[in-house]
């Protein structure tokens, strides 16, 4: 089939960047509430249940609170700067879905409709590019605002993203050394032809991005730029109504965008299971795969497919944004000097030692001339799992994974204080 | 449409430089400088580099500019400036020069024509097959990989020559 060209193309065009980003707006208001709900049901409350049935229409009443409430600027604000950060915060975050393909291409009467709003030759650079700008706004936000706690909040996040990005990158970098593209519709199609997602053969680069993400998003155990402990609200402690909504906004557009980026790279994207999904703009036909002689067979794409794969994309996003809600509500957070001392001191040299180990594996593997295949993936994911293996008890060193069992055998002794001088010295102990 | 789209960020770009010298306070200057590299990140676009044009935002707009933000705020710059600033004849000379380089730049550009050049063709073959990034990759890592590497050693002695610099004395 060929592509969808000239007019039906442009109104094509139109409707999916209305369609794809008002469905990102409508996930990152329920995102909220999902939030709400979860962090309720982990803590044995209730969460917000009364507005709709099961509170579906509290993200609705938060936004026309948010709208209705006073702005309040304060006095010696930056009056230009603290007006420009919101918005300077959530352009970025909801800006780089357009690369991130979401479904199966959609055959029309017109032509094929690949379901991505603009797969520009860079990619994946387009996504750094964009989030490496969005820290100008929580800087900005914090510096504009006057306040001391608003400062240091707006310094450490400064200071956090570049420390993560720095590992970010290089944990992607295994990603498209396999790929051998930047282009997210690249990374699906080799993760189809490899026959296995890319978590599984790159699986400590998967572990590593996942860490990474969780700090470039600053959620917890990573949300050191607003711990509410430490600095009230962080960057945003001036802001109300809706330009705090901003900040919120895009902080959840981040977690979506970063959701949405995990499942492309490394759960395979709109992929599921099976080769009958497959397709890829190949020469200008729309293929399935090779032959054994090498000839491109044809992909007869469907509606079908386009939503089956749709719901599979969504599942694989929602599954992030669960696990960032859960993590959340499970860990307590970091202090300030262990997020550096983790980015500087273990995660940069473990993702730069696992890049030369996976570009060695690569190297051997195309020099032996084995088919990039399932058997390939399999070599792949022995040498990633003994690297992941090895790094998670290198950190672990028998604290967590091990447990009670670990503290007993290395005789850990708990010294106790003799209870006659305990009775004298504590207080309120008789 | 590529017209439109080159004199908006030409405009852009020009009306951020003008804007850099002209803010009155150093995070204005800094938000100037940022939109002048986003703008020309967008002509990159333009002429089909976007590799270019994604490297120039991550690396200056996304990590340089940022780490120039945090020194700016840090150490709260930006209050006495206005002494260092040299006016009349000083201006006069900078300004004339600045023009007369342009005007060389101008001619020589202008009537040559840069995008004349016979590499456009072979560029897209190039691209074709190894993909935007692969394309630059092949050329940086075979044809020209050992002055690559030297810079990369360049880099390397100047982080820890900065180190040395700032550690304290023991």
């Amino acid at each position: 089939m060929e592509p969808i060209s000239g007019m039906p193309a442009v109104i094509a065009m139109a409707a999916k960047n209305l369609g794809i980003f008002t469905l990102v707006i409508l996930v990152v208001a329920y995102a909220t509430y999902a939030e709400r709900r979860v962090s309720a049901f982990i803590q044995d409350r209730r969460g917000p249940n009364r507005v709709g049935p099961f509170g579906l229409l509290q993200p609705i009443a938060d936004g026309i609170k948010n709208i209705l409430k006073e702005e309040t600027l304060p006095a010696t604000a930056s009056r230009l700067f603290f007006v420009l950060a919101p918005i300077m915060v959530l352009v970025p975050s909801l800006v780089t879905f357009a690369v991130i393909p979401i479904a199966a291409p959609l055959p029309t009467p017109w032509g094929v409709v690949d379901m991505i709003i603009a797969d520009v030759p860079i990619g994946i650079l387009y996504v750094l590019a964009f989030s490496s700008l969005a820290v100008y706004g929580v800087v900005l936000g914090g510096w504009a605002s006057n306040n001391k706690y608003a400062f240091l909040g707006g310094l450490r996040a400064s200071a956090q993203m570049v420390s993560y990005e720095v590992s970010l990158g290089l944990s992607l970098i295994a990603v498209l050394m396999l790929a051998g593209n930047v282009t997210l519709t690249e990374v699906v199609w080799q993760q189809q032809q490899l026959g296995m997602w890319y978590a599984f053969p790159l699986s400590l680069a998967f572990i590593l991005f996942v860490i990474s993400a969780f700090a470039e998003t600053n959620r917890l155990p990573f949300d050191m730029p607003e711990a509410e402990s430490e600095l009230v609200t962080g960057y945003h402690t001036e802001y109300s109504a809706m330009k705090f909504s901003a900040f919120m906004i895009s902080e959840f557009g981040h977690m979506v965008t970063a959701s949405a980026l995990m499942a492309t790279l490394f759960l395979g994207g709109w992929d599921l299971p099976g080769a009958w999904d497959n397709a890829f703009w190949y020469n200008g036909q729309l293929i399935s795969g090779f032959a054994a002689n090498g000839d491109p067979i044809l992909a007869n794409p469907a509606a079908w497919k386009t939503l089956l794969t749709f719901a599979g994309f969504a599942a694989k996003t929602g599954f992030f944004l669960l696990l960032y809600i859960w993590i959340r509500w499970t860990l307590p957070r970091f202090r300030y000097d262990q997020v550096m001392a983790l980015g500087w001191k273990v995660m940069l040299p473990t993702s730069l030692g696992y890049l030369m180990l996976v570009a060695m594996t690569i190297l051997v593997l195309d020099e032996v001339g084995l088919h990039f295949g399932f058997l390939y993936g399999l070599v792949l994911t022995l040498v990633s799992g003994a690297a992941s293996v090895a790094c998670v008890f290198f950190l672990d060193r028998g604290r967590t994974i091990a447990g009670a069992a670990a503290t007993a055998s290395q005789k850990v002794e708990i010294k106790t204080i003799p209870t006659a001088v305990a009775s004298v010295h504590a207080p309120g102990r008789h | 449409m590529a017209s439109v789209l080159f004199y908006m960020f030409a405009g852009l770009a020009i009306g951020g430089a003008i804007g850099v010298v002209m803010a009155k306070s150093p995070i204005g200057s800094l938000l100037f400088m940022v939109t002048t590299l986003g703008a020309m990140a967008g002509t990159f676009v333009l002429l089909e580099a976007h590799f270019l044009a994604a490297i120039q935002i991550i690396v200056y707009a996304g990590a340089i500019m940022v780490l120039f933000l945090f020194v700016i705020m840090l150490l709260n710059l930006g209050h006495d400036y206005q002494k260092d600033l040299k006016g009349g004849a000083f201006a006069v000379i900078s300004f004339g020069i600045t023009g007369v380089i342009a005007g060389f730049l101008a001619r020589e550009l202008g009537t040559t024509g840069i995008q004349d050049g016979p590499g456009g063709a072979s560029i897209d073959a190039l691209i074709a097959e190894h993909g935007a990034v692969g394309a630059i990759a092949t050329e940086l890592y075979t044809t020209y990989v050992v002055p690559f590497e030297i810079t990369g050693i360049l880099l390397l002695v100047a982080i820890v020559g900065a180190l040395v610099l700032a550690k304290k004395e023991v």
